[in-house]
C-alpha cells in the first residue's frame, strides 16, 4: 500500500479515466428516454447508462445473484484487475471461487453507482442532450436514487429477487436501502460498517472534502475539463482527510510511528519528513488520477442526504416492517467513521420489526478500511452468512 | 411451602444425550413446534442450533462478543446485547418463547429482566443454578466460604453471577410478579430430572438447577 507502484504517465491515465466515464471496459445497460429515472430531486433523468461487472453464471430458476455495492469512491471492479489502475479487485477477500461470495455458487452483480465516474452517468458523463460534460449540470443524487438505478438494472438482468445484497459503508447504505425499497426483492443482506444515517460528523469531513475540492483554483467552478485543468491538489487534499477517517489512531501508529521517511534527521522544511505524510500524499495523488472531482461533489452529497428513518415518519424499525429478509450486520471496534453504535441502532430498529439479524463486532485496529482488508473473523462471519441463507434458499447443501 | 401457587403439572423431562445437555433437551421440549424464540444470554448457541434443527425460529442475544461471532459464524441469527440494558429495544409480544438460561443471577436487575421476558414473549424459559442445592448450603454451613460447584466454579470476587437466588425464591418473585409457572422441573447435579412427587422443599435441597415455563397470569389474580 506504501510502496509506489511504477503506473502510465498521469496524462495517460486521465485519458483513460475520462473515456471510462463514457465508454467503460465494463457490461453498459442503456437506458433510454422511455425510462427515465425518477430522481428524489424532482428530475426525470433519461438517458441514462449503468455499468457493472458480474462474475459466476445465473442459474436456470435466477435465484442465486448476488448484488455487490461499492463504498463511496469504489467502482464495479470488484473481483477482477482494474482498468485504470492495474490494481487487484475491491472485495477479493470475499468475492471470487471459494470466497464467501463464491463465483463458482453465486451470480455477483457489481455496478458503478450512478453520478460515478466509471462507467455509469454521472458528472463526468457526456450528457447525450447537450454532447457536452455534465459538470455541475447533474441533478444531485441520493442513495435511493443509486439504488432505483440498481433495480432497473436488476430488472433488465430478468433477476426477480436477489440472494444477496452485500455492501460495506456507503454500499452498506445500500443494501439497507434495497431492503427498505424493494423488500420482497431481497431474500438477505450483508451491511458492514455502515450507518442508516448520517452523522453530523460524517457530513462535517465530506463537506471538508468538497470544501477542499472547489478552493482549488482549477477546480474552474466544475468546469476544469472544459478549461483544460484538473483540481488535483484540492481532489488530493480532500482523498488525504478522508483517508486519515478510514484508518485508526492505533493503525497509523502501528503502521508509521513517528518514523522518518527515507531520512535520520528532520529537514526543518515542509517536505514529508515523517513517513505517514509522505503515505498520505501517495495516497492523495494517486485517487487524483483514478476519480473524478465533481463525481466526488456527488456521491459525498448523496450519503450526507441518507437518512432511511425520515423516510418512514422518522422510525427507523417503520423502514423494516414486516420484513422478510435474512439480515447480517457487522461492525469493527475500532472503525469512528461508522461506529458500532450506527450498526447497533440498526440492530435494534431490525428487533424491533422483527426481522431476522446477525450483528457482530469485529475486533480490530484498522479502523474503517477493516471491511476491506482480509480480516479473517469477518470473512468468516460473512461465509457462515451466505452459508446459512443459501442453505435456507436451496443453494448450498444443509450441513455441507 | 415456597409460594401460593400450587405445583405446576411436573411432567417427564428427557435425559441428556451424548450432543446436548439434559436441560438444553428438557427446554427445547417445552417449545412448541413452529414457535419464534429468543434466546438471552445464547453464550456458543447450542441451544438455538437444537431448536432451529427442530425447525423453530430461533434468534439470540449474547454479552460476549467472542460469543456472539461463534454463533453468526454458526449461522445463528445472534445480537450483541445485554439482557438488563437491551430487552427494553423489543416490543411487546415479539416472540413465543423468551429463553433466560443461566443467565438470571448474572443480571443486575433480575426482577426487571424476568418482567421483559414476559413483556417480549407470550411464555418465558428460566432456568438457574439452584443456591438453596444441599452442596452450596453444606460449604457455606461447615466450610464457611462462599460455595463453588463443578457447574460454577468460579471464585466469589471475578464470578459474573451477582443474584444467586433458590428455587423457593424464584418461586416467590414470580408470586410477587403475577407470574403463572407452567411447569417446574428440577434437575441435579447431572441434569437429570429428580422424581416428580417432591415437595418443594425436596426440589430447593436436591435440585440443582431449576427450569420453569412461564407465562403471564391472567388479570385479577
Amino acid at each position: 500500500m506504501v510502496g509506489m507502484r511504477s503506473i502510465s504517465s498521469p496524462a495517460v491515465l486521465r485519458e483513460e479515466r475520462a473515456r471510462e466515464a463514457d465508454r467503460p471496459s465494463s457490461q453498459v445497460a442503456a437506458f433510454g428516454a422511455d425510462q427515465p429515472l425518477r430522481l428524489d430531486c424532482g428530475v426525470d433523468l433519461a438517458p441514462f447508462q449503468i455499468a457493472y461487472q458480474t462474475y459466476g453464471e445465473l442459474n436456470a430458476e435466477r435465484s442465486n445473484a448476488i448484488l455487490v455495492c461499492h463504498a463511496l469512491t469504489g467502482d464495479q471492479h470488484v473481483a477482477n484487475e482494474h482498468p485504470v489502475t492495474g490494481k487487484p479487485g475491491w472485495w477479493q477477500t470475499l468475492v471470487g471461487p471459494g470466497k464467501p461470495l463464491d463465483t463458482e455458487r453465486y451470480f455477483i452483480i457489481c455496478s458503478n453507482v450512478l453520478g460515478g465516474c466509471m462507467g455509469s452517468t454521472g458528472p463526468a458523463s457526456t450528457n447525450p442532450k447537450t454532447g457536452k460534460l455534465w459538470g455541475l449540470d447533474f441533478p444531485v443524487i441520493t442513495i435511493p436514487d443509486m439504488v432505483r438505478a440498481q433495480a432497473m438494472l436488476i430488472d433488465r438482468l430478468g433477476i426477480e429477487t436477489l440472494f444477496c445484497v452485500a455492501g460495506g459503508s456507503m454500499g452498506g447504505m445500500q443494501a439497507l436501502q434495497w431492503t427498505a425499497a424493494y423488500p420482497k426483492r431481497v431474500f438477505s443482506a450483508l451491511a458492514v460498517a455502515c450507518s442508516a444515517r448520517h452523522s453530523a460528523q460524517n457530513i462535517a469531513f465530506h463537506e471538508l472534502g468538497r470544501q477542499a475540492v472547489m478552493a482549488d483554483p482549477d477546480w474552474r467552478g466544475g468546469r476544469y475539463f472544459e478549461e483544460g485543468t484538473r483540481p488535483h491538489r484540492g481532489l488530493g487534499v480532500a482523498r488525504m482527510a478522508a483517508h486519515i477517517t478510514y484508518l485508526s489512531d492505533a493503525a497509523l501508529h502501528r503502521k508509521f510511528g513517528r518514523r522518518m521517511q527515507d531520512r535520520e534527521l528532520p529537514t526543518f522544511s515542509f517536505d514529508a519528513d515523517f513517513q505517514v505524510e509522505s503515505y498520505l500524499r501517495y495516497q492523495g495523488s494517486s485517487f487524483v488520477e483514478r476519480f473524478d472531482a465533481n463525481s466526488y461533489l456527488y456521491v459525498t452529497r448523496a450519503t450526507d442526504y441518507f437518512d432511511i428513518a425520515a423516510d418512514h415518519d422518522g422510525v427507523l424499525a417503520q423502514a423494516f416492517r414486516g420484513t422478510q429478509t435474512r439480515f447480517c450486520v457487522v461492525s469493527f471496534t475500532s472503525d469512528w467513521l461508522y461506529p458500532t453504535s450506527e450498526s447497533r441502532s440498526i440492530v435494534h430498529a431490525l428487533n424491533a420489526s422483527g426481522a431476522r439479524v446477525s450483528f457482530a463486532e469485529i475486533e480490530t485496529d484498522k479502523g474503517h478500511d477493516a471491511f476491506l482488508l482480509d480480516t479473517p473473523e469477518f470473512v468468516e462471519i460473512a461465509r457462515a452468512f451466505l452459508h446459512s441463507a443459501g442453505a435456507v434458499r436451496g443453494l448450498v447443501a444443509r450441513g455441507g | 411451602m415456597a409460594g401460593q401457587q400450587a405445583l405446576p403439572l411436573a411432567t417427564p423431562a428427557p435425559r441428556g444425550d451424548a450432543a446436548h445437555r439434559g436441560d438444553y433437551l428438557l427446554m427445547a421440549q417445552m417449545v412448541e413446534g413452529g414457535s419464534k424464540v429468543l434466546d438471552v444470554g445464547c453464550g456458543d448457541g447450542d441451544l438455538l442450533q437444537l431448536l432451529e434443527s427442530r425447525g423453530i425460529d430461533g434468534r439470540g442475544i449474547e454479552l460476549s462478543r467472542e460469543g456472539v461471532n461463534r454463533c453468526v459464524a454458526k449461522g445463528l441469527a445472534v445480537v450483541q446485547g445485554d439482557a438488563d440494558t437491551d430487552l427494553v429495544n423489543y416490543p411487546d409480544d415479539a416472540f413465543d418463547y423468551v429463553i433466560l438460561s443461566q443467565t438470571l443471577q448474572a443480571t443486575r436487575q433480575p426482577r426487571v429482566v424476568l418482567e421483559n421476558l414476559l413483556r417480549i414473549g407470550r411464555r418465558a424459559i428460566v432456568s438457574f443454578p439452584n443456591f438453596g442445592f444441599w452442596k452450596m448450603r453444606l460449604q457455606l454451613l461447615v466450610g464457611g466460604h462462599m460455595p463453588r460447584t463443578e457447574n460454577l466454579p468460579a471464585t466469589w470476587y471475578d464470578t459474573p453471577n451477582i443474584h444467586f437466588c433458590t428455587i423457593k425464591d424464584f418461586v416467590q418473585l414470580c408470586d410477587e410478579i403475577n407470574v403463572k409457572m407452567e411447569r417446574a422441573v428440577a434437575l441435579d447435579l447431572y441434569g437429570r430430572p429428580l422424581r416428580l412427587n417432591a415437595p418443594w422443599w425436596f426440589w430447593n435441597m436436591f435440585g440443582e438447577q431449576g427450569v420453569f415455563l412461564l407465562s403471564r397470569a391472567g388479570k385479577g389474580r
